[in-house]
């Protein structure tokens, strides 16, 4: 058509636009929670890590219950038995059944993992929050302090300490805490500093919100996936530490159990009984790539930058 | 209007900030100006030029460096009792710039808007609270299940509005625009506008509206003032500035606006300014624009201009009105 003034006019109709249409979100309302979950289910190898951690946690909860055996039971007439029917995964130099130890050790690792999780977040999260509030002098004293225990490095304080107290879980998970607390710190510290001056925060103190509103409406809620993902990869690197220390033989003792323990049993007997090294070792690394492939899926779906 | 009693009232009001040994930035540097209730007052400057740090001063999210500002009789630069200052939230508010950082993320439509009425009690229970929210939405132009979406799923002119539905929850007398609309589109920008002055209207809100673009200036503002360098050049009512300014500096962000006639766009003659701006870090003495003037004399490097009325309801900060 060349000339489109020709064109008949009731070819034409006028197309009206609805107010109310225009405003309309087609979208269902969803919680941060829900989206961050349907957004961690699209990443397959996020949701086979979870799955196995899951499994993996049952185990370690429930596992010794169904065994008939007991993880310090020995039985000298059944040492360095091969994975049978009786003993799934064996016996070990003393005839106590592997099933029930590795089990029993992953329990204490995660425990300890747990728990040195927990107070890395509670010092942690603190400690951040704090320094970022107060700002100024309070803010630089904190930070070198932080500075000075990142220059140390952290194992010669964790031997010492060990060697100092009681040998047991509690000290593990002091010795480990001391240090570990000084990245969550860091990272928490930071992020409240970034919030700190945006215009959301700066609207809440204009319309009169006080202090301790600002900090538990707008502050720790927008923490929550930096605190969370850096838990994520706390937890691996806690029962990696652990099990170094017992390998090393300076964590816990026998007839106590970790996976560390385990794998410093099985490796003396390498040679012979491959079978006492292999099953801790696989239950480790298990845990360490879960939880690492988990970590990098949940910084993925949290962040509101990746979002759709 | 000068025969009515001004809203808010600016004396010599400054705001340095210290950026490291003996360097001071004088981000606001002895500016002083009048709102009065009701009007709008326009306030432009290029980037950086300290209108932001003006409006955040004036709502005492900085503490001034000397100077004084009154509110309707109350002086906000003396030390307030945190009574007064919690008094003082209810009655004057900020509209921000950035539609995607003002929203906290984590927080639904409903509790967003709703802050400011938590804050003060103004709601007796749930149900009333749910009521004012879904009235202040519907004020500026949204609907009732918008209360339970989060910001993120709202476009930046809805996300903009919502922020202007947060600021009159608490039914503020004087609102400060900080480049309100700079961050959005166009056919958005004049929503926002005609949203603003009907509010206006309806609730006798007095605005003052922070922008760089000069046409919505004109738009929009009863009065404007021009800023440069951390200090008010030139003051006067919209019409006279765009009919007669009288810094060069105006005379220059004047001639930068595009005719919408073809043909007299044509003939348009930009003043063009030489240099760029300096540093607000350490001036000397003199006036602040000479090193860019193009009509500076030798006294312009000496003496730093005061604002004067040159006529009626006309300040100007220029060694050439002077005579």
């Amino acid at each position: 058509m060349e000339n489109y003034q020709d064109l008949p006019l009731d070819l034409f109709e006028k197309a009206e636009v609805n107010l109310d249409e225009k405003e309309h979100i087609a979208k269902p309302s969803l919680t941060a929670f829900q989206d961050g979950w349907i957004r961690l289910k699209k990443n397959k190898a996020a949701v086979v890590s979870l799955f196995i951690l899951i499994l993996i946690f049952l185990f370690a909860v429930f596992g010794p219950i169904f065994s008939s055996y007991d993880y310090a039971k020995t039985d000298y007439h059944h040492t360095f038995q091969l994975p049978s029917r009786e003993h799934i995964f064996g016996t070990d130099q003393f005839g106590r059944d592997q099933f029930a130890r590795i089990w029993y050790g992953t329990r204490i690792s995660l425990l300890i993992a747990f728990a040195a999780a927990c107070l890395d977040i509670f010092v942690g999260v603190t400690y951040g929050a704090v320094s970022a509030l107060a700002g100024g002098k309070v803010d630089a004293v904190m930070q070198r302090i932080i500075e000075i225990l990142v220059g140390i490095p952290s194992l010669i304080i964790i031997i010492l300490l060990m060697m100092v107290m009681p040998a047991g879980i509690g000290t593990i998970i002091i010795a480990m805490s001391i240090t570990g607390w000084v990245n969550m710190a860091r990272l928490v510290r930071a992020q409240i500093l970034k919030l700190k001056s945006q215009e959301f925060v700066l609207a809440a103190r204009i319309l009169g919100t006080n202090s301790r509103k600002i900090i538990l409406k707008h502050l720790i809620p927008n923490t929550m996936g930096v605190i969370v993902i850096n838990t994520m990869f706390t937890i691996p690197s806690a029962i990696f530490t652990e099990a170094f220390l017992s390998f090393i033989g300076i964590g816990l003792s026998e007839p106590r159990a970790s996976l560390g323990v385990l794998i410093n049993n099985g490796y003396q007997v390498l040679h012979n009984f491959p079978h006492l090294l292999i099953y801790p070792a696989i239950v480790i690394v298990l845990i360490m790539v879960c939880f690492s492939i988990l970590g990098d899926g949940l910084r993925d779906a949290l962040d509101p930058r990746m979002r759709k | 209007m000068p025969d009515k009693q001004p809203l808010v009232s600016v004396n010599n009001l400054k705001k340095y900030f210290n950026v490291g040994k003996n360097l001071t930035l004088k981000a606001v540097d002895d500016v002083t100006f009048d709102i009065y209730p009701g009007e709008t007052l326009g306030l432009v400057g290029e980037s950086g030029c300290g209108k932001s740090t003006l409006g955040r001063t004036l709502i005492r999210l900085y503490h001034a460096t000397d100077g004084e500002i009154w509110y309707d009789g109350m002086n906000l630069t003396k030390d307030l009792t945190s009574r007064e200052s919690f008094q003082f939230t209810r009655r004057a508010q900020m509209i921000f710039q950035d539609p995607y950082a003002s929203l906290n993320q984590r927080m639904k439509v409903m509790d967003i808007i709703a802050e400011g009425i938590d804050a003060h009690h103004l709601a007796a229970d749930k149900k009333e609270r749910e009521e004012m929210v879904v009235e202040l939405l519907q004020t500026v132009g949204l609907q009732r299940e918008h209360a339970n979406r989060y910001p993120h799923e709202f476009s930046g002119g809805q996300r903009q509005r919502i922020g202007i539905a947060r600021a009159l929850a608490v039914n503020p007398d004087f609102v400060i625009a900080d480049e309100p609309i700079s961050a959005l589109d166009v056919s958005i920008q004049a929503q926002i506008v005609n949203l603003l002055q009907d509010l206006q209207e309806k609730r006798g809100l007095t605005y003052l509206f922070i922008a760089h673009d000069l046409s919505m200036i004109k738009h929009i503002s009863d009065r404007v003032g021009v800023m440069y360098l951390g200090s008010l050049v030139e003051l006067t009512t919209a019409d006279e500035l765009f009919t007669n300014s009288l810094h060069p500096y105006t005379q220059a962000l004047l001639s930068a606006i595009p005719l919408a006639d073809p043909n007299l766009e044509k003939s348009r003659k930009r003043i063009v300014l030489q240099g760029s701006l300096p540093s607000p870090i350490n001036l000397g003495s003199g006036c602040r624009f000479a090193s860019r003037c193009p009509q500076m004399m030798e006294i312009c490097k000496e003496v730093s201009p005061e604002l004067i009325e040159v006529s009626p309801a006309h300040f100007v900060a220029c060694h050439l009105a002077d005579r």
